[in-house]
């Protein structure tokens, strides 16, 4: 973890509400895909918690979506703006479980993380599989991104109008054969998901937190193996430890 | 040449700045970012007899100039407190510890400080009656004079370290809880714990917090602690460690003027990790330009 100034150098509207910001700066200290960022914003006590989708050592770039006074107030920022922000922070995703064809899935806002990871994981000659899921193609995002990756890159929609009708579970027979699973997005997604899938995974989860980096407390989850805070020992859970019926 | 050591029972603290249980975990996360043996002592979180996972989530709600947290004295319980926690914070921190204790009886109380007594970096044993986030337990000790008596005196025959109960400001009185606490033998006390609060989520319509209620901190009750100090600094003799909302060198002052021996800072550890090592190297410049040289000669000194 460290506690940095971040600058804003691009901002673009890439869906309905969805927003991809680039910010440069002191970024050494991401280490994994499926870590994240906390940022201080004007008249708001608590930080907002964002996940990276990329990171070099001096930049990073988060998708996010409008969801309250946070992100609306994210959404405002422009070119040359400064942040005050936490970088570093949660453990993110082990690739070293991956095996040979990984499986990825993202729905909505837990898509951006997966961009990272898939970049990571063919960089060690892995060949992941990816599924993005969203409500419709208005929200859709990433798209291109993932296919100048050169992965296979499979989308659905659950109004159909843009890749399969229906949930990313939907897409899974048409997959083959995966050795792992990587995960973020909605918590019945990734229920479903970890029940569905035959293999181990790793699930990315979260909670409204007071500090993000394990001091408060405030977001600890019981698991198979105990009291885990979600920003510090996760955001990334091993599937068989998630206590699913306590995230209703 | 600015003086900031205080003396508070029987330590000398190098700076009157502590961050407060509950928000500084075991301390060891902050000396990822800076040495945190600059800090002139740390209350560390919260500990009971037997493990405790705390409230169901979500137990943090944002408000204006503060937050609602209803973690419910989340801790591994005092054995691994003392196998584990606090010799982790050893290996990053040497100066005497305040170690926080919670309970649901005051047998339990004095089991749990009497553990926490024969660990040597403990220099102050501070006992929390003011918990708003358990039920028949913490607050319910700290909102009757009788039950809070009773804690003071058992904790009082568990433990030769300077005992400091913390109190909360969810009474009509504090004055009266505060005397009782010292009529009982009381060393100090600490004050104040959250405020009992609540927010609404209005798209779900029902409350944020899933235990309904929790404690409020932050800048926001700055005045409410203020007031809590000024009163029970009339009231008693004892040294007391003021605490809530302070985040600047000038609100550390304020709360010293206040009656304040010393001061803790909580929430605002939660979103600027720094702020202990801030408010220390600031506060020389600070009490310059306020014509101050020695900090300890401001205690009490609003009276």
């Amino acid at each position: 973890m460290k506690q940095t100034i971040l600058t804003v150098t691009n901002q673009t509207r890439i869906a309905d509400g969805v927003y991809k910001m680039t910010l440069s700066g002191d970024c050494t200290e991401i280490k994994r895909p499926g870590q994240f960022v906390n940022f201080a914003l004007d008249g708001l006590f608590l930080r907002r918690p964002i996940s990276v989708c990329d990171s070099s050592g001096d930049s990073v770039t988060v998708i996010y979506k409008t969801v309250g006074a946070g992100t609306e107030k994210m959404a405002q920022m422009t070119a040359g703006d400064r942040l005050d922000t936490l970088v570093g922070l949660g453990n993110g995703f082990d690739t070293s479980k991956s095996g040979d064809r990984p499986l990825l899935v993202g729905g909505g806002c837990g898509l951006p993380p997966l961009y990272k990871l898939c970049k990571d994981l063919l960089r060690e000659g892995k060949r992941p599989v990816v599924i993005g899921g969203f409500n419709s193609k208005k929200d859709a995002f990433l798209e291109d991104e993932f296919n100048s990756l050169g992965v296979e890159y499979r989308i659905s929609t659950v109004d159909g109008s843009l890749g399969k009708r229906g949930f990313v579970t939907d897409v899974l027979p048409e997959t083959g054969s995966y050795t792992f699973f990587y995960s973020c997005g909605p918590i019945v997604m990734m229920k479903n998901l970890s029940a569905l899938c035959p293999t181990s995974g790793e699930v990315s989860l979260e909670a409204r937190m007071g500090c993000g980096f394990g001091a408060c407390m405030g977001c600890t989850c019981e698991t198979v193996s105990g009291g885990k805070r979600i920003c510090k020992d996760g955001p990334v859970f091993q599937k068989e430890e998630v206590l699913w019926q306590n995230f209703q | 040449m600015a003086e900031l050591s205080v003396k508070l029972a029987n330590l000398t603290l190098d700076n009157p700045i502590i961050p407060a249980s509950g928000t500084f975990g075991f301390g060891y996360e902050f000396a990822e970012l800076y040495d945190i043996n600059i800090l002139g002592s740390i209350s560390v979180k919260g500990t009971t007899k037997e493990p405790r996972l705390g409230n169901p989530l979500p137990r943090i709600a944002e408000c204006t100039d503060g937050l609602i947290n209803s973690v419910g004295l989340q801790n591994p319980g005092v054995d691994k407190v003392l196998s584990e926690e606090l010799p982790k914070l050893r290996q990053v921190y040497s100066k005497p510890i305040i170690a926080n204790v919670s309970g649901f009886s005051p047998e339990e109380y004095a089991y749990t400080a009497e553990r926490l007594d024969s660990d040597s970096s403990v220099g102050i044993i501070e006992v929390n009656i003011s918990c708003p986030n358990v039920r028949c337990g913490g607050i319910a000790f700290g909102t009757d004079k009788q039950n809070a008596a009773l804690v003071t005196k058992a904790v009082k025959a568990a433990t030769k370290k300077p005992v400091f109960i913390k109190l909360t400001p969810n009474v009509t009185d504090i004055t009266e809880i505060a005397r009782a606490c010292e009529a009982e033998g009381a060393d100090g006390l600490s004050l104040i714990n959250t405020l009992l609060g609540m927010r609404i989520d209005l798209k779900t319509k029902k409350p944020v917090i899933a235990n309904k209620m929790g404690g409020f901190s932050g800048r926001a009750i700055l005045p409410v602690a203020l007031r809590c100090v000024w009163q029970v600094y009339e009231a008693v003799n004892i040294p007391i460690i003021g605490m809530g909302g302070i985040s600047t060198p000038e609100n550390v002052i304020e709360m010293m003027l206040a009656g304040a021996t010393a001061v803790q800072i909580g929430a605002e550890n939660l979103i600027n990790p720094t702020v202990c090592r801030d408010i220390i190297q600031a506060l020389p410049a600070t009490m310059e330009k306020y014509g101050i040289t020695d900090l300890s000669s401001i205690i009490g000194g609003a009276h």
